[in-house]
């Protein structure tokens, strides 16, 4: 109980004084946070750092760091998440500039358009695409699943870097124009310089989840044995493909995902408290 | 650099306009030319088309008719890098990823110049080339010296304070050499001491460089202190071009004289040869007009000497006095009219006291009067109220191409149905559109002849209505006599209706 309740309780006597301070409202979401994030990282940590038997070892992450086939699927997972992304950015971007200088009603209804997938769950997003690519003659593996991902991912560059252009003070764009720079100098020196933030958290966004996305490469790869390393970590704790159950394994690669994952947004600064365009105008 | 020197006036606009989406006219048809180092402020209310105007010179907008021309050359739809033009923005607009010296430094960078080599066989050759790095750090160190920021070559802009961002957006522009500065309000965001020190930094640094300056400002002390000519905008339209002198001592109208500086501006008439007559009394003035002309009379409240009851022209009484720190502005009141004064003694709420002006002090102007604008709103039989009266008039004018379906809704182009009751709308009736009668019943509105004034060839009348007294002034080569009672006829087609806001439908 806190002191104001209290209080309110003695003054008024019989009279219960129902009332909530802010960080009682906070409780739902502290008991979700630590039913459904803490104790399973607690978890996730436990099996990391035990081996079969419940005793403590590295030999887990021995493992992990000498099996070729684990290493080179983690580095193709974070190959094809680059590659996505740069792809992502390099559609993304003249998009988002062309909206950012439209008149802002129409480039509202255009945005819509990038977006309105969205609002459909990805699995079925995943499938249509896939039964659209074998429509015109591009089979499972590794070039679907991209074209499938980048499909996926689009819209996660296209608002930040929209967000970021629409925000830019025009007036420094005409103050290049009027030190002398033509309008490609003006792009290169101003703009792309100053939507650099935009690219970042774009590029977070994509990456991120690309690099342990697990069901649309399962979509798009078939039967043709193509493996990330988000589906390695499923095998380990279903079972599947003919390995068997290995949860220790499963979560000390998790694990390690979570170290790069954490790494990657420490080194693009994805922490600082100001990044406020990753917040889209959606 | 001949041309240059045969054609004195650098800038030149010749009918230039700027016509916005929605058909408004940001500038109206402007001429105007600027002179080799001159400084000149274009100075007006905000929307009066001062930016845009400025805008139009350094090359970010293009006029919609007219040209421009810089030494006697078209630059009309010259880009804004091509123009040897630099501008100081509103809000500074410093890169803020560069720091101090590589935002002073990025027009140098982007310049290239022409240098003319001699190989080994004698053969002169020319290669375009860019600056040099130590002529532009020389060039950038002498730009920081010059707005008094040495050593802060490594900061980040945005660690500097609104002054210092000003003065690196000033250095930025002025080490390119332009030709002319523009500078957009730049002072705005300044606090008030900040803004008077660099007002005549700005004026020391014009003198120095010899170069054009074109300034844009609402502020009209700050065209006053800074300029050699003060051009006067309103509506898109120059209202007077003048020295800051002349602006402010002989201004063209009374919306300059409004504008600039404290005036009082009373309706007169000219009742005998440099004699007016306004505040129910007659003054001397030196402004000569036509006998019985109406014309707007401007009194600087500084010029306003306050005497003792019965010392002076006219009597009154003080109502409000309130101290300015230099002096006391107080309010006399003559009969209906007010009359504001400075002056260094206070005169108390209540006293009674007399004024006197002398003749070169009392400013005459024309009074601007082309056509009766009223304010008023449909009824429900599409007719319009206004001005105290009724008049039949042709509601389809407020929307292109519109007709009437026989319930009296209108109906657009586009097919929509409006309901025009009640709407409110600005009306105009030219000089030359009204006609009055003694038939009480003939027109929309009555009341007394109050003025005929005689103007040549014919005359000019006002009829006041009694409820609201409103004025119609109209031009008619009939003889009436002064307090005749008429009523006021306008045909319909001459009944100019335009909505005052659009319509919610």
């Amino acid at each position: 109980m806190t002191e104001l309740s209290t209080k309110a309780m003695t003054k008024s006597g019989k009279k219960f004084k129902f009332g909530f301070n802010r960080k009682q409202l906070c409780i739902p979401y502290a008991l979700f946070l630590v039913m459904f994030v803490v104790i399973p990282l607690f978890v996730i940590l436990y099996y990391a750092f035990t081996s079969s038997d419940g005793s403590f070892s590295f030999a887990n992450f021995a493992e992990f760091f000498t099996n070729k086939t684990k290493i080179s699927t983690l580095l193709i997972s974070i190959l094809i998440a680059l590659l996505v992304t740069v792809i992502c950015l390099l559609i993304a971007y003249p998009v988002a500039y062309i909206l950012s200088k439209m008149k802002k009603s129409i480039a509202f209804i255009l945005l819509l358009l990038f977006v309105t997938p969205m609002w459909i769950n990805f699995v079925l997003r995943a499938m249509a695409m896939k039964e659209l690519l074998s429509l015109i003659g591009v089979s499972p593996g590794s070039f679907a699943n991209i074209i499938g991902l980048v499909y996926d991912f689009l819209p996660f560059m296209i608002l930040p870097l929209y967000s970021t252009l629409i925000k830019m003070d025009t007036s420094l764009e005409e103050a290049a124009l009027d030190l002398g720079a033509n309008k490609s100098k003006v792009f290169i020196k101003i703009t792309l310089p100053l939507s650099v933030p935009g690219i970042i958290s774009g590029a977070m966004m994509v990456f991120l989840p690309v690099m342990s996305c697990y069901v649309i490469t399962d979509t798009f790869s078939g039967s043709t044995g193509f493996t990330v390393i988000g589906k390695l970590i499923a095998w380990c704790f279903l079972g599947e493909n003919g390995t068997l159950t290995n949860v220790n394994g499963g979560a000390t690669i998790s694990l390690v995902m979570l170290v790069i994952m954490f790494l990657t947004m420490l080194a693009t600064g994805g922490f600082k408290s100001d990044n406020s365009t990753r917040g889209t105008n959606l | 650099m001949t041309k240059e020197n045969l054609n004195e006036n650098i800038i030149e606009l010749v009918g230039v306009s700027r016509e916005f989406e929605d058909g408004v006219f940001a500038v109206d048809n402007m001429d105007f030319k600027v002179k080799r180092g001159e400084f000149v402020t274009f100075l007006g209310p905000s929307g009066c088309g001062k930016t845009t105007t400025l805008r139009m010179i350094a090359g970010f907008d293009k006029p919609t008719s007219g040209k421009i021309l810089l030494n006697g050359e078209d630059i009309t739809v010259l880009p804004p890098n091509k123009r040897p033009i630099n501008t100081v923005f509103q809000r500074y607009a410093l890169f803020p990823h560069l720091n101090v010296y590589e935002n002073i430094a990025f027009g140098l960078k982007l310049k290239r110049v022409k240098v003319t080599y001699q190989d080994k066989k004698g053969n002169t050759f020319e290669k375009v080339e860019k600056l040099k790095k130590g002529y532009i750090s020389d060039k950038v160190e002498k730009a920081l010296k010059m707005v008094d920021l040495e050593g802060f070559e490594k900061r980040s802009v945005s660690t500097l304070s609104g002054g210092q961002q000003q003065r690196v957006a000033i250095a930025r522009a002025l080490v390119n050499e332009p030709k002319i500065l523009l500078l957009d309000e730049p002072l705005g965001a300044l606090d008030l001491k900040m803004r008077k020190d660099m007002q005549l930094e700005l004026k020391e640094m014009h003198k120095k460089l010899g170069i054009t300056f074109i300034y844009v400002t609402h502020d009209q002390e700050e065209a006053l202190t800074m300029s050699d000519t003060v051009v006067v905008m309103k509506d898109g339209v120059i209202q007077q071009i003048g020295t800051p002198t002349d602006i402010y001592n002989e201004p063209n109208n009374s919306f300059v004289a409004d504008f600039i500086g404290d005036s009082n501006i009373f309706s007169g008439t000219m009742i005998a040869k440099n004699t007016v007559k306004f505040i129910g009394k007659n003054f001397d003035c030196v402004d000569d007009f036509p006998i019985n002309e109406k014309v707007d009379v401007v009194v600087r409240p500084e010029d306003v000497v306050l005497m003792d009851e019965d010392k002076g022209q006219v009597n009154g009484k003080i109502i409000s006095s309130i101290f300015k720190g230099m002096h006391y502005e107080m309010v006399m009141k003559v009969g209906k009219s007010e009359v504001v004064i400075q002056d260094t003694i206070e005169r108390k709420v209540g006293e009674k006291v007399s004024i006197f002006i002398n003749p070169s002090d009392i400013h005459v102007m024309e009074k601007e009067f082309s056509s009766n604008k009223f304010e008023g709103y449909i009824t429900k039989n599409n007719t319009v109220v206004f001005g105290d009266g009724e008049f039949e008039c042709d509601v389809t004018t407020l929307y292109p191409d519109s007709t009437l379906d026989e319930e009296g809704y209108i109906i657009t182009k586009e097919g929509e149905k409006i309901d025009l009751t009640d709407v409110d709308v600005n009306v105009e009736v030219g000089l030359k559109d009204i006609e009055i009668s003694d038939d009480a019943e003939a027109g929309g509105a009555i009341g007394n002849i109050i003025s005929i004034i005689y103007k040549g060839d014919h005359y000019q009348l006002i009829v006041r209505t009694d409820e609201n007294e409103e004025d119609y002034v109209f031009d008619t080569e009939d003889t009436w006599n002064e307090n005749d009672r008429v009523s006021i006829i306008i045909p319909k087609e001459k009944i100019k209706l335009s909505l005052k806001q659009e319509i919610k439908r």
